[in-house]
């Protein structure tokens, strides 16, 4: 599984980051739920195998999400694609 | 082997011929030019740090940095996808925003289905398709004769650095041969 987990402070939200490795948005996205401290789990789908991104695709497809990334999922429900700090802000209550 | 140094060199040398500059966030462009780094090790060709390439270079062909899209998005948002090329207004700002995705969703779709399959479709396809769909044309600088076939002129000559108004259009040259 290429599924990594960041420690952090705040944990009463589920977040999961569809990322790419090599992504600047990407990494301002981690850095920024880092700074907030809040805890997360991501997935570099550049680094994952082809059956992990053949879930992935079916996932984004069936979310109707575009394909690009960051993509952050919170508590399986709200989907944020692209880097928005400030709407990642209201949907964590930050 | 590829080294950051080559990279970024690569891309200075790219943005002073097309009239761009790099991000003006200097940690930014440092994560853009490694990841460029990154793939190029991994893949043979510097694919988009910002897009997930299949690794097969027909079908990434449109991503490989400088991309397809470079100039139509830097010309609309003042930055290109990944934000490595800026327009000299984003560069002044110094601020940097996302822009939206104007390559094609099947294009990126390719990389979750089998790339065998894909290639060889791609190869019956051919190039000639894809450029009348997106509405190439030809196009040559007035004052140094340089000719490029393109969605739109460039921003500046790459060849005498004239503005891109002194590009014009170059129609059909159809000869009927006198019938």
């Amino acid at each position: 599984m290429t599924i990594k987990r960041v420690e952090g402070g705040r944990t009463d939200h589920k977040v999961f980051i569809y990322a790419l490795s090599t992504c600047g948005w990407c990494k301002r996205t981690k850095d920024f739920l880092k700074e907030k401290n809040v805890a997360y789990e991501y997935m570099d789908v550049d680094q994952a195998t082809r059956e992990e991104k053949r879930e992935v695709g079916e996932f984004l497809k069936e979310r109707n999400v575009p394909l690009g990334f960051p993509v952050t999922v919170i508590d399986d429900e709200t989907v944020i694609s692209g880097y928005k700090p400030e709407a990642l802000a209201e949907a964590l209550g930050l | 082997m590829t080294t950051l140094e080559m990279v970024r060199r690569r891309a200075e040398l790219d943005a002073k011929a097309n009239g761009y500059f790099l991000n003006p966030d200097s940690e930014f462009l440092e994560n853009i030019l490694e990841g460029l780094r990154v793939n190029e090790e991994r893949f043979g060709y510097p694919a988009c740090p910002c897009r997930i390439a299949v690794g097969s270079f027909e079908l990434d062909r449109d991503i490989i940095c400088p991309c397809d899209y470079r100039d139509p998005d830097v010309q609309d948002y003042g930055a290109c996808y990944c934000c490595l090329y800026v327009d000299s207004a984003t560069y002044e700002k110094g601020e940097i925003h996302p822009i939206p995705e104007r390559r094609l969703p099947e294009k990126a779709l390719k990389v979750f289905s089998s790339i065998e399959e894909e290639e060889k479709k791609s190869q019956l396809m051919a190039g000639v398709v894809e450029d009348a769909r997106i509405g190439r044309i030809l196009f040559y600088c007035r004052q140094c004769g340089y000719v490029v076939f393109r969605e739109e002129p460039p921003y500046i000559c790459p060849i005498c650095r004239a503005k891109r108004e002194m590009f014009s259009e170059i129609g059909p040259l159809l000869e009927t041969g006198g019938t």
